[in-house]
């Protein structure tokens, strides 16, 4: 994989310079080509596991593969169990996704736009349960819910995602703002537009990438968290949480194929925030 | 003419700073004022109270007779060119001009016009359709000024406008600007620190000094009566040397310096005896040929000698006193002069009218 690339750039460049420098370079690009070998390989061999083994018609997961099936795709569409927890992770999510971004882009917008009081600290509390373990967060709303005498389900496991996603969208879009120069807003209000004018014609498409990709990684956080859904939820399981159950009777290639198909559908989303950040810079 | 606009006692402060502090003015129609002075010194901040960016802490504004002071931006009949432009990135050339004229209500054909004419005024009509990125700094610079200008306010407010651009291109833009504002008839108000950009383009330059008005007037009057050693500092070179009256009459003043005595023009009366600070242009000195005598001369010994193209500029140590500068033609110009060397004893003479005599230690 890397040895191309090195060769390439050794091509070009000993035509110039001494043969010492050109096999210095040589071996220093190997090095460096064989480091990015090793990362890309430690980042993606486990999941082209999961995408192998799911296709693979033995029940055990070792090797040798004994053949290709699509046995466990099948099974995995006739559990109504699972179809279930699938169901339930996408509310979940695109719930908390939706509720997230309406309390915290308006919250980054105002800790960007006005001064107040106490200003720094709000801004670090906001940020802060990000650094909480979700076992804390999961059981101070827990507490919480109790004491309000809330029936535990799916939708308070979307307040408890909302929550702790909170600090996702704040750091993502004052990031974004931070970058907004002042003087925009400015030159929209100098030229005789309304401060809501401004907003939806100026502020917004100028964070709108920072508010997809916050929104896009606040789904996937959302839809593979475990620890606030398993002391907030109710009787619904959710995915992460239907795997982790059926897990401890071992592994099943119908796992395996659930993984293959969620490594699909954030490619999908991947794709979509890169589209979404290209459209902008156009 | 009428005053278009009309700055009272204003004043704004930033906790215990006083960024304006207690300014009045007025500007007249169709004028181009330039607020001149070092970072710091309010001139932006009054910018931008005029803009609407900031509200005084008191005082007030009138903009063509109404009392604008809590008029918010959107409200004002002002433009501004940002210093760094401010074109809306995700909108095409086009869509940034129109885009003030469409909070105007008026209709397409007419907006559509208004900006092809404000591309064309800027020599700029077949980039409407790309973006701002597209475009080099001088671009931007005239984008910014069409969307200002094509709205026709009745002030247009420019921000260090030109500070963004490379020297040569800086040099093109200040008469370009000149003749734009000529050309629209538009009052224009500048900010700049550059000192020559304000003499350059200004009919009237209003030079700051922590927060207050230092001196306003034409730029030849700056130049050649600066009230201020600060003024006389800020606009031009200036040597200041110390200095004595010896004797007084009328507004012809006999003042010491270091050993020779020289004739000078005050503008308020002084008393003999007084210690004063004297200021003169290194461009109004002539050094005199060998044995050469002339009334109002002084002497010094050339320190340094600097050759920067047009001409020299030397240094030339006043014993006792401080270094001046002198500039001259190069010798071979000027007939009948060695060239000065360095540690050559020189006398220089210099006009009565060309002296400006301020208080002493006001530097």
């Amino acid at each position: 994989m890397g040895t191309p690339l090195a060769s390439s750039i050794v091509g070009t460049g000993s035509r110039a310079s001494p043969p010492r420098a050109a096999l210095n370079r040589y071996a220093a690009d190997t090095a460096f080509a064989t480091f990015v070998a090793l990362l890309m390989a430690f980042l993606y061999i486990p999941i082209w596991v999961l995408i192998i083994f799911s296709f693979n018609d033995s029940r055990s997961l070792t090797w040798p593969l004994s053949g290709f099936t699509l046995d466990w795709y099948v099974k995995l569409w006739n559990n109504q169990q699972l179809l279930d927890a699938i169901g339930n992770s996408f509310y979940v999510a695109s719930c908390a996704t939706v509720l997230t971004l309406l309390v915290g882009v308006p919250a980054a917008l105002a800790l960007h736009r006005i001064n107040f009081p106490g200003k720094k600290l709000f801004r670090r509390l906001v940020v802060l349960p990000i650094t909480l373990p979700g076992v804390v967060t999961g059981i101070s709303m827990l507490n919480l819910f109790r004491l309000l005498g809330f029936n535990l389900s799916l939708e308070t496991v979307i307040l408890g995602h909302a929550t702790a996603l909170l600090a996702v969208v704040v750091t993502q879009v004052s990031a974004r703002l931070e970058r907004l120069p002042k003087s925009l807003e400015e030159a929209s209000a100098d030229l005789g537009a309304s401060p809501v004018h401004t907003f939806f014609h100026i502020t917004l498409p100028n964070i709108r990438s920072a508010v997809i990709g916050a929104g896009l990684l606040s789904f996937v956080l959302s839809f593979d968290e475990i620890p606030v859904t398993f002391f907030l939820t109710g009787r619904d399981n959710t995915l992460p949480m239907y795997i982790y159950s059926t897990m401890r009777r071992g592994v099943t290639p119908e796992i395996n194929a659930v993984g293959t198909l969620i490594v699909l559908f954030s490619l999908v989303l991947i794709i979509l925030a890169v589209i979404a950040n290209r459209e902008k810079r156009l | 003419m009428a005053s278009i606009i009309e700055l009272e006692r204003l004043c704004k402060s930033y906790g215990t700073l006083m960024a304006v502090d207690d300014v009045s003015f007025s500007i007249e129609d169709g004028e181009f004022v330039t607020l001149l002075g070092p970072s710091g010194c309010g001139k932006s901040t009054l910018l931008r109270m005029i803009g609407g960016f900031e509200e005084p802490s008191s005082g007030s504004i009138r903009l063509d007779g109404q009392d604008v002071t809590w008029t918010p931006p959107y409200r004002r009949d002002v433009n501004m060119v940002f210093q760094d432009y401010a074109l809306f990135p995700h909108m095409t050339v086009g869509d940034n001009i129109a885009y003030g004229l469409k909070q105007m209500k008026l209709d397409a054909a007419q907006i559509a016009k208004s900006v092809g004419d404000a591309l064309n005024l800027v020599g700029l009509a077949d980039k409407v359709n790309q973006r701002p990125h597209q475009l080099s700094g001088g671009q931007r610079q005239r984008i910014a000024l069409a969307r200002a200008i094509v709205r026709r306010p009745k002030v247009l407010l420019l921000d260090e406008p030109l500070s963004a651009l490379d020297a040569k291109l800086r040099d093109q833009m200040k008469l370009e600007l000149k003749h734009l504002h000529e050309k629209v008839g538009i009052t224009f108000v500048m900010v700049t620190h550059d000192q020559t950009e304000a003499l350059v383009m200004s009919d009237r330059v209003v030079v700051m000094q922590a927060g207050r008005v230092a001196q306003a007037g034409s730029p030849d009057r700056l130049y050649d009566h600066p009230a201020t050693p600060y003024v006389a500092d800020f606009i031009g070179t200036t040597n200041f040397l110390a200095a004595q009256i010896v004797a007084m009459s009328g507004d012809q003043a006999r003042v010491a310096v270091a050993g020779d005595e020289l004739d000078a023009v005050v503008d308020q009366p002084r008393a003999v005896g007084e210690a004063i600070t004297i200021g003169f242009r290194p461009e109004k000195i002539r050094i005199l040929a060998d044995g050469e005598d002339a009334p109002n001369s002084f002497a010094g010994e050339i320190a340094e000698v600097v050759y920067y193209g047009l001409g020299l500029r030397l240094s030339v140590a006043v014993p006792g006193n401080a270094t001046v500068y002198v500039d001259s033609l190069l010798p071979d110009r000027l007939a009948n002069t060695s060239v000065p060397r360095v540690g050559q004893r020189v006398r220089m003479a210099l006009s009565a009218g060309n002296i400006f005599v301020f208080d002493a230690g006001t530097l």
